[in-house]
């Protein structure tokens, strides 16, 4: 709509309206947070001082805990496998290239559910380590429990550094190529020039990663819980559902929200100095260095076993046990609608939190005074909102407006209209591009950043419109960057649980929720199927991810390499 | 790319179209909204089906599900609400999302204890919280909720989440019995007891005592059902092979039992056939599906319980009134964050 009223308008009008689709996005996104601050409203009675008594101590010490492992984890192991793949050449490095990525495909509540049954007693780690060792009785052998703080930030790790590998090669790949060779050829060793040089200028890029990673972890219910972990998100469920008190659950989010923007802030404080900006050109490539003995077998291990990890074992056992549920109970013809279905809602959603990223990015883009930079920011919160809180505060406005329409359209028509968005698939769709708007924003927005604003001086000195400018210069240039951001939003989509299971219309499953309503009925082998069917569905754009990712680059930091296709 | 870009659009939309599809209002059907998974009742709902004509369609809502429905508001769709957990129903009835329905065929067959006098809420099965024990490890042929403080146990007891409604429950259970700080301390010695962490959910104790980790542990009924008759495959048989289940009872009480139930939505657009719906779960026939489906004991006195549970003993019904077990709840769940039951 924005399109056609600044079709052929002047510059400033142009740029106007832009602002204001940008600051009506923000405002949809921010409809459930106000939800929320109405329900926290309405008070809590004793909560807080029990909460601080009580609960608050141990919630942030294992948040934080957890926070710390993840983050460390997601950090080494997505830097460092990055820099091998970037400037190193070893044995297997071409198959690590992608093969990295693919722990993303699966999601967290799943490897929880899929490491118990591995690492249990009677699993099959436990049960050949005992046969080897000639240990007849469970007991007589005593691993640590992985239902434990350490347990969860380790396999949170291993499934969420990614997000950082992704960003990470990105940069090594290119921006730094130059910026590296000069530290070498100043004499700096290779040690010093990673540490001196690409880890700094890559801190954007990981941060990114890193906060995605640890946003996710922080907004987990399934492993967590499942883990025994008592984060604030699980706080949050306890005080709603066996308090029923869910004023005072809005409450934590929100005060666990508000934690979450100050950190972003605080550091984007700490890096206000810093510029990144490469040159204009294309940088090239860096040489990789051959890498020999046992500095390629360190260097094969490093990148086998977040793999291994991250995906090899859960997809495995995955695999087995819905080979032997299959053989045992046959195939849920349900499943081929709920595989459709996941499929429909994600990339619905997909497509959706694009184009709004497109307008958001562009928005900032043109506006100068800040405020489309600002809306484009609060547009980015929903990540920092649990799935189901977001869900909650969503069914309020949503609902609110199902019946004024409905309520509207009976005294006009004499015929109601129904739940239009909250009895349909709409809500969620909405709800997956809210909850997921910050990866597709901020991966166009780091896309346009490497397109020289110079291209858009010249398209309008052309006399084309601001829309006409990105449709016809910035998206073919920005495609890489979008296909990397839709790829990642469709796979967190098909994966999330939380608020499809609340906000999903009536008579309709999707695979998590599939594997959910398994899980609760104390099978969740049962759902293996479905499992592996979201792993299977979710590899295929990983692995085009990973291809599109290596010529073309995306997702990342301020660089500002030439855009070039 | 200008083409593709109207092509994304043009999807988009095709997108929001085909998920949008609105639920038709048939004329023979009844909207069942559920925290309880909706598979494991699927055998009484199509037996329903077979016998009225009356579709069933239904949405599994763990959590949320009142205030789903309160959102809906007069255009919700759900005509019943079914939770487990007495708590969880008597939500729905606090947060003004039922309306009370006069039933002679319900009057006639719950007890009067396990439905609301106003017809708010229908209790339509019970299930146990009863103990599990290692067969190869324990002894002990009877035992009391009390007892399960005993430092005996120390480094042998597992239990799920303090804070699941099952075990907020029978704390609740407890503190109407014995008050709340004699509540504390026995949760303190249970809490010294624990063999690992309290999480995951009640086969996995069975699970645990199996795999060495634990010799006795808590956990619903049904589950014991559901693992001795081979319906969660060959491994879970072996899990339930493992232990020997004790019906546990409170010191001058009895066991400990919870509900599953329903309700009839404040805005039921199908309200006859949601009444219809509850009036079949409660028939004899439905009730013995309930026990042979799910190995749940019927609320309707008489009906057949499932031989795997029957083997178990004979169930003395706590006495305490499950309305106060509801009420106890909130303290409940602050004494399991009070002693760090969790941590």
């Amino acid at each position: 709509m924005t399109a056609r009223i600044s079709v052929r308008a002047p510059a400033a009008v142009d740029s106007r309206s832009w602002t204001v689709a940008a600051v009506l996005i923000a405002a949809i996104v921010l409809s459930p947070v106000v939800a929320l601050v109405a329900i926290a409203a309405q008070g809590s009675g004793d909560l807080w001082p029990h909460l601080f008594r009580y609960v608050l101590p141990n919630a942030i010490r294992d948040t934080g805990l957890l926070l710390l492992g993840v983050g460390a984890i997601v950090s080494v192991v997505g830097v460092g496998t990055a820099w091998l793949v970037a400037t190193c050449r070893f044995p297997g490095r071409d198959l690590f290239d992608w093969a990295l990525l693919l722990p993303l495909a699966v999601p967290t509540y799943i490897v929880a559910f899929a490491y118990l049954d591995v690492l249990h007693p009677l699993g099959p780690i436990q049960s050949g380590l005992r046969a080897l060792l000639g240990i007849d009785d469970p007991r007589g052998l005593s691993l640590p429990d992985i239902r434990s703080i350490w347990g969860a930030a380790l396999l949170l790790g291993f499934v969420l550094y990614p997000y950082v590998y992704l960003a990470a090669r990105a940069l090594f790949l290119m921006q730094t190529a130059s910026a590296l060779e000069v530290a070498r050829t100043l004499g700096a060793t290779r040690t010093a020039t990673f540490f001196r040089v690409a880890l700094p200028l890559a801190r954007p890029a990981i941060v990114i990663g890193t906060t995605l990673a640890l946003l996710e972890a922080l907004n987990d219910i399934g492993a967590s819980e499942f883990l025994g972990v008592r984060t604030f998100t699980v706080s949050i469920y306890s005080t709603w559902l066996n308090r029923s008190s869910l004023p005072g659950a809005a409450q934590i989010a929100l005060v666990m929200l508000a934690a979450v923007i100050a950190l972003v802030l605080a550091e984007r404080w700490a890096r206000r100095k810093q510029r990144f900006s490469g040159g204009g050109r294309r940088a090239h490539p860096p040489s990789p260095v051959e890498l020999g003995g046992l500095a390629a077998a360190g260097a094969f291990l490093a990148c086998l076993l977040p793999i291994l990890i991250g995906f090899l074992v859960p997809a495995t056992h995955l695999a087995v046990e819905a080979w032997s549920r299959v053989s045992l109970f046959g195939l849920s013809p349900q499943l081929l609608i709920e595989a459709r279905n996941s499929v429909g809602f994600a990339a619905a959603a997909t497509v959706i939190a694009l184009f709004i990223g497109v307008v958001l990015a562009y928005a900032a883009r043109l506006d100068r005074s800040g405020m489309a930079t600002a809306a484009t920011r609060v547009a980015s919160l929903g990540y920092a909102i649990p799935g189901t809180v977001l869900a909650v505060g969503l069914l309020m406005p949503l609902a609110t407006f199902d019946n004024a329409i409905d309520a509207a359209s009976r005294q006009l028509f004499g015929v109601g209209t129904g739940l239009i968005v909250s009895g349909s698939g709409a809500a969620l769709v909405l709800a997956y591009v809210i909850r997921f708007l910050a990866i597709s924003a901020g991966g166009v927005e780091a896309g346009f950043a490497k397109i020289p604003t110079s291209l858009d001086a010249a398209a309008r000195s052309l006399g084309e419109s601001a829309f006409g400018t990105v449709r016809r210069v910035h998206l073919p240039l920005l495609s890489p960057a979008l296909g990397a951001a839709a790829i990642l939003v469709f796979v967190d989509c098909m994966k999330e649980l939380p608020a499809t299971l609340l906000l999903r219309p009536f008579g309709f499953e999707t695979l998590a929720t599939h594997i959910y309503a398994e899980a609760s009925r104390g099978t969740y082998e049962d759902g293996a199927v479905a499992a592996l069917l979201i792993v299977l569905v979710g590899l295929g754009p990983v692995v085009l991810l990973a291809r599109m990712s290596r010529p073309l680059l995306v997702l990342t930091g301020r660089t500002n390499g030439s855009a070039h296709a | 790319m200008n083409r593709s870009f109207h092509a994304g659009l043009a999807l988009a939309g095709a997108m929001l179209v085909f998920v949008a599809a609105p639920v038709a209002a048939g004329a023979q059907e009844v909207h069942l909204y559920t925290t309880r998974e909706p598979g494991l009742i699927q055998p009484l709902l199509d037996a329903f089906t077979k016998e009225s004509g009356i579709q069933v369609k239904s949405i599994f809502i763990k959590d949320g599900l009142a205030e789903r429905v309160k959102a809906e508001g007069t255009n919700s769709p759900a005509d019943v609400l079914m939770t487990v957990d007495i708590g969880n129903l008597l939500d729905t009835v606090d947060r003004e999302v039922t309306q009370p329905i006069q039933s002679e065929a319900l009057a006639a067959a719950i007890p009067a204890h396990l439905r609301d006098p106003q017809g708010n809420w229908f209790a339509l099965s019970l299930r146990g919280r009863l103990v599990y024990a290692s067969k190869a490890r324990v002894k002990d042929s009877a035992i009391t909720y009390e007892a399960l403080a005993d430092p005996k146990w120390k480094g042998k007891f597992c239990i799920r989440s303090g804070q699941h409604p099952y075990n907020t429950a029978l704390i609740a259970a407890h503190i109407v019995h014995h008050g709340a700080d004699k509540t504390e301390t026995w949760l303190r010695g249970i809490k010294a007891n624990l063999a690992r962490k309290a999480t995951g959910g009640d086969r996995e104790v069975a699970r645990d005592i199996l795999g060495g980790i634990c010799d006795i542990g808590v956990g619903n009924s049904y589950y014991v059902g559901l693992m001795r008759s081979g319906r969660g495959g060959p491994d879970q048989v072996k899990w339930g092979e493992a232990i020997n289940v004790l019906l546990p009872t409170f010191e001058g009480g009895g066991t400990h039992v919870n509900i599953s139930g329903a309700a009839i939505a404040k805005h039921a657009p199908n309200k006859e056939n949601a009444v219809k719906l509850l009036e079949y779960l409660v028939s004899n026939e439905a009730q013995a599906l309930y026990a042979k489906a799910n190995f749940e004991y019927p609320v309707r006195p008489g009906a057949p319980i499932d031989p795997i549970i029957a083997a178990l003993g004979t169930l003395k019904t706590d006495t305490v009134d499950l309305r106060a077990v509801a009420k106890a709840r909130k303290t409940a769940s602050e004494l399991v964050d009070k002693v760090g039951f969790n941590d």
